[in-house]
């Protein structure tokens, strides 16, 4: 057994093929079966295979490329679920975007933010505002509702909009700190859930609680965007740009400055970081990947309302950041998934076998024990295992290891032979 | 030629006058100490220089230029850079990236240049990790700098806090009680270093010790700080024999007694 075990640690062709097997026999299985959570969960498990293989980071990414543009979304077209699974995937990839622009706040700049929502709905009504009749109502000549075309622009508007909005609420809110901004931004969430709520007086600018409807979707060259496996792709295409930045960001000055005012606020303002400038930054970066999928969102609900963007929602990215470990952008990513499949395909899995057994009468529940009241019962029981079992997170951050051919000048690079040589001495060495 | 002057500096903290109009000009170039008993005012003379405090009174001026109101993060800017009393490195961080930290304001990468990965920041990048490498072989801290900072034994901390100041690039360099908590070999590698870096760097360095070995042996101008007043100033020879210095240490019975003479 051990020996199989070094065997699989020190050997990329068997992890591949490995790998490969478990990703076809899931992949068989989704197809096969005409919707079975458990298999399209371990389909989606094999990205997590991946990321614990060995293989280069370039390798990684064209594989992880390969799984999600071809492979998941033809393994689940093959029965009548098609559209739920990737619906499923999209609510994923929304919430993923949504966690790691949180886990920059929460994780990388140590400001406790309960109200992120909130910058998710100034996305979303950005979009549905104008995308609707609802802006002829302030801006007069009858433009409006804009076209599905003019989606792609809005995808970036909600983004700058959102980012504006996160230096606005920061601007006043960052001179307090820790369990003092929690609340504040608790504070901040709920009001802008509720302007929403009421500005439809005196003018109508959001339509209240009756939320907006029929807003235009996506469109290019025609193509109507309307069924989530389209969605599915433009959330995929976001997620891309949004992984890069974060990884770019990760490890910057901008990053460093995060973290650097995270561990130590009066150590960072001494190496000369401006404390609100950098703080205001991780805010408004947060806000705007939060800002580009609620421009998605409305888009492909194409109904909103201020009640999905109560403060549950807020509580939940955060218990996805800390689920799968602050300031760990892997953790973070799978935290979210397995937060929305529980939320969104488990739970609602499991309460629904439950009623049938107890309509089948095999098994009596009372009362208070329903189904759908275990559902939030079952899922706060599993936080606080895992805040047991795994504090920092399922992934937990990790730092940086640079090899020293890197930081030591002109070593890779103008001596190759050399740092080769030297490589080889060194694993003599070691052995 | 002067390199820091303050004048009539004072704060108080509630009815307590922690620095009570102090006058003192640090020379350019050369290592300068802050000594006085435990409540002296010494740290927080130290913070008003940096910033974190500001006083009440006074003047505090860097190569004749104010920097009362001045934020921490200007100053820093304007060429002051500290180590703290209480170290305050970025726990979680590696050396290396401590180190890099401390080079914030000499770095030019911004948001949408860090997010298109421009070659020009990558190749600042590349240049960041080189330099502050050879600060840490600088320091002698080469080998740990994959380390986390806060996994350090205690004198490794103190030195990490010395080579991120340093990458600031200061022209004064602030030490707050560097060799607390050091034993007597790592307080002699800490001599070195501190002439060192007045040596090579040409950087003028005020430190804060209670260690009164070093003080003596490294320092040319000492000023004596007691109940947040300036009681003495002079060269280590002065101060040794200035009766209200020894009066202040130890007490007014010392004075008396020709035989002990603590420093």
């Amino acid at each position: 057994m051990s020996g199989f075990k070094l065997a699989l640690q020190n050997n990329k062709v068997l992890q591949l093929s490995l790998l490969a097997a478990f990703v076809l026999v899931s992949a068989l299985s989704v197809y096969l079966t005409s919707r079975s959570v458990i298999a399209f969960i371990l389909l989606l498990g094999s990205l997590l295979l991946l990321y614990y293989t060995s293989l280069s980071n370039g390798m990684k990414w064209a594989v992880a490329g390969l799984l999600l543009i071809l492979v998941i979304p033809f393994a689940t077209a093959g029965g009548p679920s098609h559209e739920s699974y990737m619906e499923v995937a999209t609510q994923c990839g929304i919430y993923v975007a949504m966690a790691l622009g949180l886990n920059i706040v929460v994780g990388f700049a140590g400001l406790l933010d309960l109200g992120f929502v909130a910058f998710f709905a100034i996305g979303a009504y950005t979009y549905g505002i104008f995308a609707t009749g609802q802006a002829n109502n302030f801006i007069p000549g009858d433009l409006f509702p804009l076209s599905g075309d003019y989606f792609w622009v809005f995808i970036i508007l909600g983004g700058i909009m959102a980012a504006i909005f996160g230096v606005l609420l920061g601007l006043p809110v960052l001179r307090v700190k820790g369990d003092y901004l929690a609340i504040v931004t608790l504070g901040f969430g709920e009001i802008v859930r509720i302007i929403f709520n009421n500005l439809e007086k005196p003018v109508n600018i959001t339509n209240g609680a009756m939320g907006l409807s029929s807003i235009s979707p996506p469109n290019l060259f025609g193509l109507q965007f309307t069924f989530p496996h389209q969605f599915y792709f433009i959330v995929l295409g976001i997620l891309a740009v949004v992984i890069f930045g974060v990884r770019r960001f990760e490890h910057s000055r901008i990053g460093r400055s995060w973290k650097a005012v995270r561990e130590n606020e009066i150590a960072a303002q001494s190496m000369g970081i401006p404390l609100i400038r950098t703080k205001l930054t991780a805010f408004a970066i947060g806000a705007s990947f939060s800002g580009l999928m609620g421009v998605v969102f409305a888009a492909k609900q194409t109904f909103i309302d201020p009640s999905s963007f109560t403060l549950l929602e807020s509580t939940t990215i955060l218990v996805m950041v800390v689920l799968g470990g602050m300031g760990s952008v892997p953790g973070v990513i799978l935290g979210a998934v397995l937060v929305t499949l529980l939320n969104l395909q488990v739970l609602a899995e499991f309460t629904g076998w439950l009623n049938q057994l107890s309509m089948q009468g095999i098994i009596t529940l009372p009362n208070a024990l329903s189904p759908v009241k275990m559902q939030r019962f079952i899922f706060g029981a599993i936080l606080i295992l895992i805040a047991i079992f795994r504090p920092h997170g399922l992934i937990s951050a990790r730092n940086r290891k640079i090899p020293l051919s890197q930081v030591k000048e002109g070593e890779a690079h103008e001596h190759p032979e050399r740092s080769r040589t030297s490589q080889k001495v060194r694993r003599v060495n070691g052995s | 030629m002067n390199i820091l002057s303050v004048q009539g500096l004072v704060k108080k903290f509630g009815g307590l006058m922690a620095v009570n109009g102090v006058d003192y000009a640090f020379e350019r170039g050369k290592i300068s100490a802050v000594i006085g008993p435990n409540g002296a005012g010494k740290t927080t003379f130290f913070n008003m220089i940096t910033g974190i405090y500001v006083p009440d009174a006074g003047s505090i001026e860097l190569d004749g230029k104010s920097i009362v109101r001045v934020k921490p993060d200007k100053i820093t800017d304007q060429g002051i850079a500290r180590t703290f009393q209480n170290i305050r490195l970025f726990g979680s961080m590696t050396v290396l990236e401590n180190v890099m930290v401390g080079m914030h304001i000499h770095l030019k990468a911004g948001i949408l240049s860090t997010l298109l990965n421009l070659p020009l920041v990558r190749r600042e990048e590349k240049e960041t990790m080189h330099e502050a490498y050879r600060l840490l072989e600088y320091v002698g801290l080469a080998s740990l700098y994959n380390e986390e900072a806060a996994s350090l034994p205690y004198g490794a901390q103190r030195r990490l806090e010395i080579a991120r100041a340093l990458a600031a690039k200061p022209k004064v360099l602030l030490l707050d009680e560097p060799a607390a908590g050091m034993n007597p070999r790592e307080t002699n590698e800490l001599t070195d270093l501190i002439r060192r870096i007045q040596r090579e760097r040409e950087i003028s360095i005020i430190l804060i010790e209670h260690d009164m070995k070093l003080v003596m042996g490294l320092s040319d101008h000492i000023l004596v700080l007691d109940h947040g007043e300036k009681i003495a100033e002079g060269n280590p020879e002065d101060i040794r024999a200035n009766p209200k210095v020894i009066e202040a240490y130890l007490g007014k019975s010392a004075l008396q007694d020709e035989e002990v003479m603590p420093i």
